[in-house]
């Protein structure tokens, strides 16, 4: 399968590529690893007139601790996340997904910013931010602006980022220490978008009781969600058996999954309500 | 419009002009005519078209041509040198891990890659390894102990036994 004929540019700045994206208008897209857009094209379901090709800009991939942020450069590959020593010890949660994301040919290309950017309920990133509380950095030619996660997934495949605008970086706040996360999602094999996933981050308190907690949901909404009152119920409590069941219960009353080939929409909310309970223990065995 | 990009494929330089929709693995196949990388299914789940791209492995059907400029292209024609076959060849043909090959070239490319990682790899890290690796003959037992073959002699390690197992 061959993509419609387009133009290409690969621009070594940003302003650059701000430049090529306003000359190109609408219908030019920003290609990082390629690995959903290319497919797109391939079918015909994207039809862009030009790619501007952000792989050869510098200084977007990085993973690294500062002022009191895990900041993530948008072109860090799913590869380098693997790799990372900051990640695979206090960010298990992205070790479980990275794991889960296609498979390792595509994980060499695929980049966390178009995972995030792409704006796909099915893809895996986007409920792990949403757990971790995450900014996005968007960089347009005149400046820069945050966007929470939370505010970032409009509708299928629409986002924050406006035409002409860069998601640059991923910023997560550093949690304090009673901290646990996890993710984990049911697929029918290596490489399926999730049946259902589910991110949990938990914050505990020095007596035991939970401060704080986030739960992201992949693939069974319309866009990534949180499911907020299963934050709620376990917020306050000391997560016994009880309220990790309770929590478990919400999520798959709350989400909104629908019926397809990968399984009906009552199979997706039990799964949901199962993962959920696993994640939450998960991240409190990673406190201890 | 085309673009003239420059390449290296198996160490040799290559350049030519390409239209930004021809794919890596058409750019490999049918303009520099080396054909032992192949097309499976063609929207990157099989991983037939595996080459390695500045030593990382990547499905060749979901790479555009004209990003490869200035980069080093390794397919499975560059694996055997003048002294004879690349310790992944010999365990692939030891350990019979092939039946009608088609996906053999993707699978040694991406074994490649995986050794060079991570030289001495458990059953379990090979199995996650080759996971975006299709093979609809073997079952892929063979080809995991066609792996463990090619590490062991690449580490200087006493080589497994390649007589096959016998299941009452």
């Amino acid at each position: 399968m061959i993509p419609e004929s387009f133009g290409y540019s690969a621009p070594t700045t940003l302003q650059e590529a701000f430049s090529l994206l306003a000359e190109h208008g609408e219908d030019a897209k920003i290609l990082a690893g390629g690995h959903s857009l290319i497919p797109m094209m391939k079918l015909r379901f994207a039809s862009p007139t030009h790619l501007v090709d952000i792989n050869r800009i510098p200084g977007l991939s990085y993973v690294k601790e500062e002022n009191g942020f895990l900041k993530i450069g948008a072109m860090t590959k799913e590869s380098a996340m693997e790799e990372s020593s900051i990640i695979r010890e206090k960010y298990p949660i992205f070790t479980d997904a990275a794991k889960l994301i296609a498979d390792p040919q595509v994980r060499n290309f695929g980049t966390i910013g178009g995972n995030i950017a792409h704006g796909d309920a099915a893809n895996d990133h986007p409920a792990v931010m949403m757990a971790l509380d995450a900014e996005v950095e968007i960089a347009s030619p005149s400046g820069s602006r945050t966007v929470s996660i939370n505010d970032f997934f409009y509708g299928f495949y629409t986002t924050a980022i406006q035409h002409g605008e860069i998601l640059t970086e991923i910023r997560i706040p550093t949690p304090a220490n009673q901290f646990g996360c996890a993710y984990h999602k049911a697929e029918r094999k290596v490489g399926d978008y999730a049946t259902a996933g589910v991110a949990v981050a938990i914050h505990m308190d020095r007596g035991g009781v939970c401060r704080k907690a986030r739960i992201g949901l992949t693939n069974v909404n319309s866009t990534p969600m949180r499911a907020t009152q299963a934050e709620a119920a376990l917020e306050g409590t000391t997560l016994t058996a009880d309220d990790i069941k309770k929590a478990g219960q919400l999520a798959s009353t709350e989400c909104n999954p629908s019926s397809d080939l990968r399984g009906d929409e009552e199979y997706k909310r039990h799964l949901v309500g199962i993962i959920t309970q696993r994640m939450i223990k998960k991240s409190l065995e990673r406190i201890k | 419009m085309k673009h003239k990009i420059n390449f290296k494929l198996n160490g040799q330089d290559q350049s030519a002009e390409v239209e930004p929709r021809l794919l890596l693995v058409h750019l490999i196949r049918e303009v520099v005519n080396q054909t032992g990388t192949h097309i499976g299914c063609d929207t990157s789940s099989c991983g037939a078209c595996t080459v390695l791209i500045d030593g990382k492995s990547a499905k060749s059907c979901t790479i555009l041509a004209v990003q490869i400029d200035g980069k080093e292209i390794a397919t499975v024609e560059g694996l055997a040198t003048a002294e004879g076959l690349h310790p992944i060849q010999e365990g692939f043909h030891l350990n019979h891990a092939l039946h009608c090959g088609f996906c053999t070239p993707g699978i040694m490319m991406r074994a490649v890659e995986l050794l060079e990682h991570n030289p001495d790899p458990t059953e379990e890290e090979i199995r996650w390894g080759i996971s975006g690796n299709l093979c609809r003959c073997t079952g892929y037992n063979n080809i995991v102990k066609a792996i463990q073959w090619a590490s062991a002699k690449m580490r200087g390690a006493e080589l497994p036994s390649t007589e096959p197992e016998f299941v009452e």
